[in-house]
């Protein structure tokens, strides 16, 4: 019997639940010499800006204990050129496409909404409000539900009902569900949980922070259970928002664990950078243990972990029905 | 528009023997019909510490040595220095052992199509894929010279067999621990005069290859250069290896050593601002 794996983000609908996640697998060109982009839910893309940006000086990496920190700062080529070539070669790959945005100012991602709204072939659009890797820490607008509020609200604004918009948040705050509550409020269709952490590495041979960018993101297994219990704090407040997963996932476990927790997508990040494959590797891995686990939807694994501790021991998935 | 090796497999991959020469770790890996895409400049992306290891970033070697005959079919040689806990993991995986790779990767060497009079310089354990590179040069009928350096005797990679497939080899040690005194900069000029030098090949660290780089537009001489600066994907996704490369308009671009490198034009490269691009805000 096979599973039905099939998932939405707002009014978005995805044969898989398993997505790229933006900013580790580019505009998707170079992964598909590994696999079909078209097996997989959808290619987020890299987080485009208005202009072209050179990005932060290396070193731009240093890998840490199960995770990693970078510090890119948005390296880019641009919207115009995004658009022009990027979005059409996903398209003839027939790939599903969701397309991250990041800004300095709010009127930044109003202009990249405008651009993109009449693109055929977006799936929809992740709103970029957590980037750690820019010179003024007060462009993450993440960390503020004031801010937050007003990135998403100019972008709804534009996009009107036609693409469902899905922001994404940083954990480095005291209160997530709070921020979720802002843009939800705003007209967010979903959350994105998690973008990276806050960190940095000092070189002790020299003495001084490893990175150009003196600070980077941290990601990779190190902070999945940070993202576990962001989705599982977000999804027990607001059951009803699509939650698009990701920190650290590199298994269908990994995957499943995020389900569980109440995403209804998981974006495959960090994992790539060490194998190629991670994103197909991570959906073949969670369809088999969907499986054997009795579930035969995906949507119905979806928070499952939030069913009423006084069920727990009749329950079985087939009984948890939606 | 600059893509990846069109060529690159993720494949699995047996170590068929794994030898200490020196400092290095001279591993052969059996790799089967890719071989036939693998050449000097090429690269291989390796995962370590075995599943689930705490190691979440892939490894970069240099190819060494790429061959398509032998009882084993396609082989690659690897020269890895076991200076950090991947290289370590990879030094230890004896005869038999599996190894997730990716290969080839990246821009190879340039091979002229007339014979010319080259010169390899190499910095540390970068000679290693200068000598398989040496043996092209040779099958195409090039003059092929050699220049090593490291700080000590004990870091300079030339093994026997190596040697062979060079007219002539200087060694360069900072603390004259062996052959010339000195680095490899040092008589560089007269070096290129005195072969009649057409085109310079390089790797290592890339203080070396920059200062090379120098030296080679001074004198009107090609270099082409195997840059190193740390991936964390080797496949292009992840752009943490970027270098500042001056574009035909003499706009600077932030490229990827792992696509577009790591063999690069020095002259292009804009050595001087290397880790030091700033954010520009337009």
């Amino acid at each position: 019997m096979s599973i039905d794996l099939s998932t939405t983000l707002g009014p978005a609908w995805f044969p898989t639940p398993i997505f790229t996640a933006s900013g580790c697998a580019s505009s998707g060109r170079e992964l598909a010499q590994f696999f079909p982009l078209k097996n997989i839910g959808a290619v987020v893309t890299k987080s485009i800006m208005v202009k072209a940006r050179p990005g932060r000086p290396t070193p731009r990496m240093a890998e840490t204990p199960s995770g990693m920190l970078n510090s890119i700062g948005l390296q880019g080529p641009g919207i115009d050129s995004f658009i022009a070539n990027d979005i059409p070669w996903l398209v003839e790959q027939g790939a599903r496409i969701i397309v991250s945005i990041a800004g300095e100012t709010v009127d930044e991602y109003a202009t990249l909404a405008r651009r993109l709204r009449s693109v055929p072939g977006i799936s929809a659009l992740e709103v970029n409000i957590s980037c750690p890797n820019v010179e003024n820490r007060g462009m993450v607008f993440a960390c503020d539900p004031v801010s937050s509020r007003a990135v998403i609200d100019g972008v709804r604004r534009i996009i009107g009902g036609d693409l469902p918009i899905i922001a994404k948040l940083s954990p480095d705050v005291t209160d997530i569900v709070a921020i979720a509550r802002e843009v939800v409020n705003a007209g967010a269709d979903g959350v994105a949980l998690i973008n990276t952490l806050l960190g940095m590495v000092i070189n002790t041979e020299t003495m001084r922070p490893h990175l150009g960018g003196k600070t980077g993101g941290l990601s990779g297994p190190a902070i999945r259970p940070v993202a576990v219990r962001a989705i599982y704090q977000v999804h027990q407040a607001f059951p009803k928002v699509p939650i698009l997963g990701m920190g650290g996932v590199r298994s269908g476990r990994d995957a499943f664990e995020m389900i569980l927790a109440g995403a209804s997508g998981v974006s495959v990040g960090t994992a790539t950078f060490g194998n190629p494959r991670a994103t197909l590797d991570v959906q073949e891995e969670l369809e088999v243990i969907l499986t054997e686990k009795g579930f035969t939807t995906l949507r119905s694994a979806v928070g499952f972990a939030h069913r009423q501790d006084r069920q727990d021991r009749q329950d079985s998935p087939e009984m948890s029905g939606e | 528009m600059s893509t990846i090796n069109r060529y690159a497999q993720q494949i699995s991959a047996q170590v068929l023997s794994n030898k200490r020469v020196g400092q290095y770790h001279q591993i052969l890996i059996s790799v089967g019909d890719v071989v036939k895409y693998c050449r000097p400049g090429n690269f291989i992306a390796i995962a370590v510490g075995g599943d689930n290891s705490s190691m979440v970033l892939r490894r970069a070697f240099a190819l060494s040595r790429v061959s398509d005959r032998g009882e084993f079919g396609g082989t690659l040689e690897l020269i890895v220095a076991p200076h950090g806990s991947g290289s370590r993991w990879l030094c230890s995986q004896g005869e038999g052992a599996l190894l997730d790779v990716v290969t080839p990767l990246g821009v190879a060497f340039g091979i002229p199509t007339e014979p010319v009079n080259a010169l390899l310089i190499g910095g540390g354990y970068g000679s290693a894929p200068l000598f398989g590179l040496a043996e092209v040069l040779k099958s195409r009928g090039c003059h092929v010279d050699m220049i090593l350096g490291a700080s000590s005797s004990s870091k300079i990679y030339a093994p026997l067999e190596g040697k062979r497939s060079v007219n002539s080899l200087k060694i360069y040690t900072e603390d004259s621990s062996s052959g010339i005194p000195g680095r490899v900069t040092d008589s560089l000029e007269e070096i290129i005069s005195e072969g009649a030098i057409d085109v310079i090949y390089s790797c290592g660290p890339m203080a070396m290859l920059s200062a090379i780089s120098t030296i080679a537009q001074s004198c009107e001489v090609v270099h082409q250069c195997a840059v190193e600066e740390s991936m964390a994907c080797g496949i292009g996704v992840c752009m943490t290896c970027v270098l500042p490369v001056r574009q035909d308009d003499g706009s600077i671009a932030m490229k990827r050593s792992c696509i577009d490198g790591p063999v690069m034009d020095g002259a292009n490269v804009a050595w001087e601002v290397v880790g030091k691009i700033q954010e520009t805000k337009e």
